[in-house]
């Protein structure tokens, strides 16, 4: 059955992106089985009824799949579970008594919108430089055409499982962008559909990680705070691939040349 | 207005129709299509994918989303798979069988045109995303995996792990990414549509507020595609994302567009049964873990012994027993129904006795814990997060919540809505899956109403506007619509009230979970008839919206989607009162057999039930009109899954 727990909260507020921002402290009573965001939906009612405005957060799916939500709960990005993101977090890992930090996201990339919401655009950016395979509707041949051994397919699953939330860029001390931006390049990389943009798909899209983020200086901690324990692994593949890059994407301008 | 409907289903054999009507329909030449601004609301997989390949084709896309970016849509959390009629597992599938089964899992609501339509593209849908690189499951030899999912009894659902849906959505949206990069689409994120623009008879436009500066802003255009997803947080506990909403497709039912089957939601048997009252949401277990486990509960009542002390003999294993041929995969209809009934008895389990087991240690005997780990190790992995319950040595508890809604705006054959020149996509519309939708068919229909259907026949419609520009938003139409968005706003903000859009639309949706939920009779359905319009009249007097509503507010965001599924849970309630009869998902008491199976009424109620618009009282001012369905290739017979 489930249990009470008193909480002492210090929320991040934030009125606009030109404010410069408080905590707030608050405490509260919820349930063990209630989720963290739960826990936050009861603090807004309770602000709510008092006529103070309340908490502005992002979430959506609640199950831990479009990555919508992302705090940080005592400088952890989505708190203290591992392999877990803010709205699968259930307040049954607090003891009763417990102090409770939440920040938003805080890197330069990330413009705080409101309170605990950030704005993750540069993201969609990095995907629209070169994060997709170059495939028209109605131009695919039949899907068992293209076989894909098994493990290819199976680490390529393991970057695709991305889910976007930021964690990544928050929890690294210089805010870079790498993990996301290997995750999303190496899925189609370790594929055969994905071999033609290669090379061209790793340079643009670094290039554009590098307009917004800061570099990686392999501190780690990307995939510690990442919910779906994405490896820093897919960093190093897509440092290979960059590098050659600069050798194939030359040789192919060469070869264009002398053609 | 006189609304007639007119299906438009092309003349012919069933399997020839498509074709001939695609031929049937006017084109465009490619360097006349940038002429053509299309307005797409919605970036889920109907949207994403419309987007797209309208975008390749070379129209002037707009698409918006509420969300932060378009890969968030709700799309995202679909586990399970995706149906294709490939057969390549030889086991006897086909386009035929796969359009069989739809129709006959509809419970025979459906169309056979559209759903024939449906199967036939199923299989390009699965060229198209494996070629966009979804990192699809693959056997040891290169080629796709597949596996049954309820309701089927052939294996031809492709699935990416426990997370189909997230990649099919990645793959839609990085297609869309790729037009946003040439420049064929814009992107408007952090947009809500607030309204459509009608004039002349037609869809020009729609009015948006930016979530961001609360400005109202107008976008006109040729077409309008509404890709807006379902009604099913009408229920407050549903599994869809917090965001879920009806407003889109509401607001444009208020303008003219037709509203089908309004009382059609499927109750999805597999979820994680709620908590506590702080639950905000219900989370989906995936249907494919009906595979390999199996769903009991004790024999005796009110057994309070842990599920392990309870011996073998002493559990009922109900499905199993009552349908010995589809087991534990029956449709999702009847599994959620015979729960219902379990739970109700007293026979539930859980602290709060409202759920089932879901036993997965016979498949651990059998295949071993690290195969069952493989197939749904995420699931269980979530499954201990929510719970705090291993469900390696404890069975699952699952009950029934909705999860999907097969109503939704009433389209013809193009996909176009009663308003011409608005159309409606994916779950938005009304058109498949008939009175239940079958596991897995979900993100076909959305894909292949997105990838392969609206970029044939909105051009169709566009054909004939060839050489006109889209209206100057300063126009009366639109700056009056637009009026009519900003007072709204302007008249919930000024209710200062007592409580807050959230506590409204708990008490909304336990008033239609209670009378309009998994099954229904008359006397609670006239019930909900009265209490839903006094439950609207007091938060329309007594909500309560804080902050600044010229900028970020996502309270304010909360009351405009709460007051539309006011209106909107009313006319469920009054179809789900007219439908004399049971069918799917919709099970009405008073028709049941003598073995409490859903009794359908072929004579009376083969149609579809769309709604006009009347005015604000909505259950006496609505009107109905009726589609009938007419079947030239299925017999229609009693569902029996025994």
């Amino acid at each position: 059955m489930s249990k009470m727990l008193n909480l002492n909260l210090k929320v991040w507020r934030q009125s606009g992106p030109d404010d410069s921002g408080h905590f707030e402290e608050y405490t509260t009573t919820v349930a063990d089985d209630a989720s963290f965001l739960e826990m936050l939906d009861y603090v807004n009612e309770q602000l709510i009824a008092d006529n103070k405005e309340p908490i502005a957060f992002d979430h959506d799916c609640r199950e831990g799949i479009c990555g919508s939500c992302g705090l940080m709960i005592n400088g952890q990005a989505h708190g203290p579970q591992k392999g877990t993101a803010t709205c699968q977090l259930h307040m049954r890992k607090f003891e009763d008594g417990a102090n409770i930090v939440i920040e938003p996201w805080r890197a330069a990339a990330f413009p705080i919108i409101k309170d605990l919401a950030v704005n993750r655009a540069a993201f969609d950016r990095i995907i629209e430089s070169g994060g997709y395979i170059t495939v028209n509707t109605g131009a695919a041949q039949d899907a068992n055409e293209i076989p894909v051994p098994k493990d290819a397919a199976d680490a390529a699953m393991d970057a695709a499982a991305c889910i976007g939330c930021g964690a990544c860029v928050a929890a690294c001390p210089n805010s870079a962008g790498n993990l996301f931006t290997a995750a999303k390049i190496q899925h189609l990389n370790l594929l055969p559909q994905g071999q033609a943009e290669r090379f061209q798909r790793t340079v643009t899209m670094v290039d554009t990680m590098e307009e917004f983020f800061g570099s990686c200086t392999n501190y780690g901690e990307c995939q510690e705070a990442c919910p779906k324990e994405i490896s820093i692994d897919f960093i190093a593949m897509m440092n290979r691939d960059y590098v050659k890059s600069m050798l194939v994407n030359r040789r192919r301008l060469g070869e264009r040349k002398i053609g | 207005m006189a609304l007639t409907l007119d299906a438009k289903i092309p003349p012919g054999p069933l399997a020839d129709k498509w074709d001939t009507h695609k031929f049937d329909l006017k084109l465009i030449g490619p360097n006349n299509r940038r002429k053509f601004t299309v307005i797409v609301v919605g970036t889920g997989l109907a949207g994403a994918s419309a987007a797209a390949s309208l975008g390749e084709q070379g129209y002037n896309v707009k698409v918006f989303t509420y969300h932060d970016s378009p890969r968030r849509a709700h799309s995202i959390a679909a586990q399970g798979g995706i149906n294709a009629a490939k057969n390549y597992r030889n086991d006897g599938d086909s386009v035929y069988r796969l359009f069989y089964d739809t129709i006959k899992g509809g419970d025979y609501r459906a169309r056979e045109g559209n759903v024939y339509r449906l199967a036939q593209v199923s299989g390009n849908i699965i060229d198209q995303c494996a070629a966009q690189g979804v990192p699809f499951a693959r056997e040891y030899g290169g080629l796709l995996d597949n596996r049954s999912f309820g309701g089927a009894q052939v294996s031809r659902t492709f699935y990416a792990r426990g997370q189909t849906g997230q990649q099919l959505l990645l793959g839609a949206y990085q297609a869309l990414a790729r037009q946003i990069h040439l420049g064929t689409v814009t992107l408007y994120n952090r947009m809500e549509m607030q309204d459509v623009v009608v004039h002349d008879g037609r869809a020009q436009g729609i009015t948006c507020r930016d979530l961001l500066t609360g400005e109202i802003t107008s976008f006109a255009g040729h077409a309008v595609l509404l890709c807006t997803g379902g009604y099913g947080n009408v229920y407050f506990l549903s599994t869809n994302a917090k965001a879920c909403n009806v407003t889109a497709t509401w607001r444009a039912h208020k303008r003219g567009a037709a509203f089908a089957n309004p009382c059609f939601t499927q109750i999805h048997p597999t979820c994680i049964p709620p908590a506590d009252e702080f639950q905000s949401k219900l989370t989906l277990m995936s249907e494919s873990l009906r595979n390999d486990g199996r769903i009991w509960v004790p024999k005796e009542f009110d057994d309070n012994r842990t599920a392990g002390d309870i011996p073998e003999d002493a559990r009922d294993y109900y499905l199993e027993r009552k349908y010995p041929a589809f087991g534990n995969l029956v449709p999702r209809d009847v599994a959620s129904r015979n729960s219902k009934t379990v739970v109700d008895e007293g026979r539930g389990v859980g602290p709060l006795k409202n759920g089932v087991y879901l036993d997965f240690s016979d498949a651990i005997n059998r295949f071993g814990a690290e195969t069952i780990k493989a197939r749904y190790g995420n699931l269980f992995d979530m499954y201990e997060r929510i719970t705090g319950e291993d469900p390696y040595t404890e069975p699952m508890r699952i009950y029934p919540a909705t999860h999907y809604t097969m109503g939704g705006l009433w389209v013809d054959y193009n996909l176009m809505t009663t308003i011409p020149g608005l159309f409606a996509l994916g779950e938005a519309n009304f058109s498949d899956h008939g009175a239940n939708r079958l596991g897995a068919s979900a993100l076909m229909q959305g894909l292949a109403d997105g990838y392969f259907v609206a970029p044939s026949t909105v051009p169709g419609y566009l054909s004939g506007l060839l050489g006109t520009s889209v209206m100057d938003t300063n126009e009366a139409a639109f700056t009056e619509t637009a009026a009519a968005s900003q007072s709204r706003i302007d008249e919930l903000v000024a209710v200062k009230g007592t409580r807050s859009p959230d506590h409204y639309h708990r008490e909304l949706g336990k008033l239609v979970w209670d009378y309009c939920g998994m099954s229904r009779n008359r006397a609670g359905l006239e019930k909900a008839l009265t209490e839903i319009p006094a439950l609207r009249e007091e938060f329309w007097s007594d909500v309560r919206v804080l902050g600044d509503p010229n900028g970020f507010n996502q309270s304010l965001e909360k009351a405009l989607r709460v007051a539309d599924f006011m209106e909107m849970a009313e006319l469920k309630a009054a179809d789900a009162l007219q439908r004399e009869e049971s069918c799917g998902g919709h099970f009405r008491e008073e028709h049941q057999t003598e073995e409490g199976e859903a009794q359908r009424d072929d004579d009376n109620f083969a149609f579809v039930a769309a709604w006009e618009y009347g005015g604000p009282n909505i259950s006496s001012d609505s009107i109905l009109h009726k589609e009938q369905l007419d079947f030239e290739n299925v017999q229609l017979t009693q569902r029996s899954y025994k």
